[in-house]
């Protein structure tokens, strides 16, 4: 079974099913590709958390809550992820949480594109496979590379907003996804360095 | 409490009041401008809406000591902007108001959403101004009044 080759890393590569085991070969070279996998399974555990997945969403709206609910007072996407005039996301969120009132804030605050969407439109969780695909697609992920991947989940401050969240109208904390920040960008490290491979499959 | 520097329509003002207030209290309370209205207090409403540097702004849920050097501009002084006139006028000839408790609030989303589309459709209207409940169901004048409005801009 052939594997289409993903992400620029992985250019000169090849992804082969051998016996049930994923290798890659490269340069001469044969390894396996399961240690690459797996610290993609890590990732993906995190960008289907909650605190990622509510703005990657695949509806015209977000959504808030453990719970995934639709985000209240009839918010909606906007043509650039970042509400309307009149009902921007600025509107409400700043530039920081604001935890005597519960609104969470950071820079920026908006919707990922529905390129970067990581359900279906029935609210179900894309599956690992196709995240992957999406997220190592340059055509849809603003042309990042693997570094630039990295990059992305190490330095940008909304992707650190999920490891800050802030406190929910009520003053509890809102969850944290299932990794530390740094186990996350670690994963990260290590899926790129093996040429962010993908599992196959829907 | 803390000491804020404040530019609320235009002028500067201070105020010394607890750091999480939300602006809608310390415009009613501290400096006394109540044409702001207070609806559900968070944020679901839209009755307590302002301009916090130009976009449309849910007042109720905003700390004070968020809002920065931000100018601020209230239901107060929308009228001296052009947009904001012609907005009020037009809300005055299509007889918009009912109880009028919203209507702070929709005027600041309306001139929000002329500001940035001049000629908005239904559906701009409709997605602009989907936060903003009234209570009287004044909703089909609002949407004449904004398109009233857009024809003068």
């Amino acid at each position: 079974m052939q594997v289409r080759p993903v992400g620029l890393l992985m250019a000169g590569f090849s992804l082969t099913f051998a016996g049930g085991i994923l290798i890659s070969r490269a340069h001469g070279q044969v390894r396996s590709i399961a240690p690459g996998l797996a610290a993609w399974e890590q990732v993906y555990s995190v960008l289907t958390h909650p605190r990622c997945i509510n703005c990657h969403t695949a509806t015209d709206y977000p959504q808030q809550g453990d719970s995934r609910q639709r985000h209240f007072a009839n918010v909606v996407r906007g043509p650039e992820g970042k509400g309307v005039p009149g009902l921007n996301c600025a509107g409400c969120h700043q530039e920081a949480n604001a935890d005597s009132t519960g609104v969470p804030g950071g820079h920026d605050w908006h919707l990922a594109p529905l390129s970067m969407r990581w359900q279906d439109p029935n609210d179900k969780l894309l599956s690992s496979a196709a995240v992957c695909r999406a997220v190592t697609a340059r055509s849809k992920n603003h042309n990042l590379d693997g570094p630039g991947l990295l990059k992305h989940h190490e330095e940008e401050a909304l992707v650190r907003w999920a490891w800050q969240p802030g406190r929910r109208t009520d003053g509890t904390m809102r969850t944290l996804p299932p990794l530390t920040h740094e186990e996350f960008v670690a994963a990260t490290r290590r899926w790129v360095e093996a040429g962010t491979p993908c599992p196959p499959g829907r | 409490m803390a000491t804020y520097q404040l530019n609320v329509n235009g002028a500067h003002r201070e105020v010394t009041v607890d750091p999480s207030t939300p602006l809608l209290w310390v415009l009613r309370e501290d400096l006394k401008m109540t044409g702001t209205k207070y609806g559900c207090g968070v944020s679901a409403c839209g009755a307590c809406t302002v301009h916090v540097a130009g976009i449309a702004t849910r007042s109720c849920l905003l700390p004070v000591s968020l809002v920065g050097e931000r100018p601020v501009v209230t239901i107060e002084a929308i009228g001296q902007d052009p947009v904001g006139r012609v907005v009020q006028d037009a809300w005055v000839e299509n007889d918009v108001v009912q109880c009028g408790y919203c209507q702070s609030g929709q005027i600041m989303c309306a001139v929000a959403l002329l500001k940035h589309t001049p000629k908005p459709t239904d559906v701009n209207i409709e997605k602009s101004m989907g936060g903003n409940i009234c209570r009287c169901g004044t909703y089909f004048r609002i949407r004449e009044a904004i398109k009233a409005a857009s024809q003068r801009l």
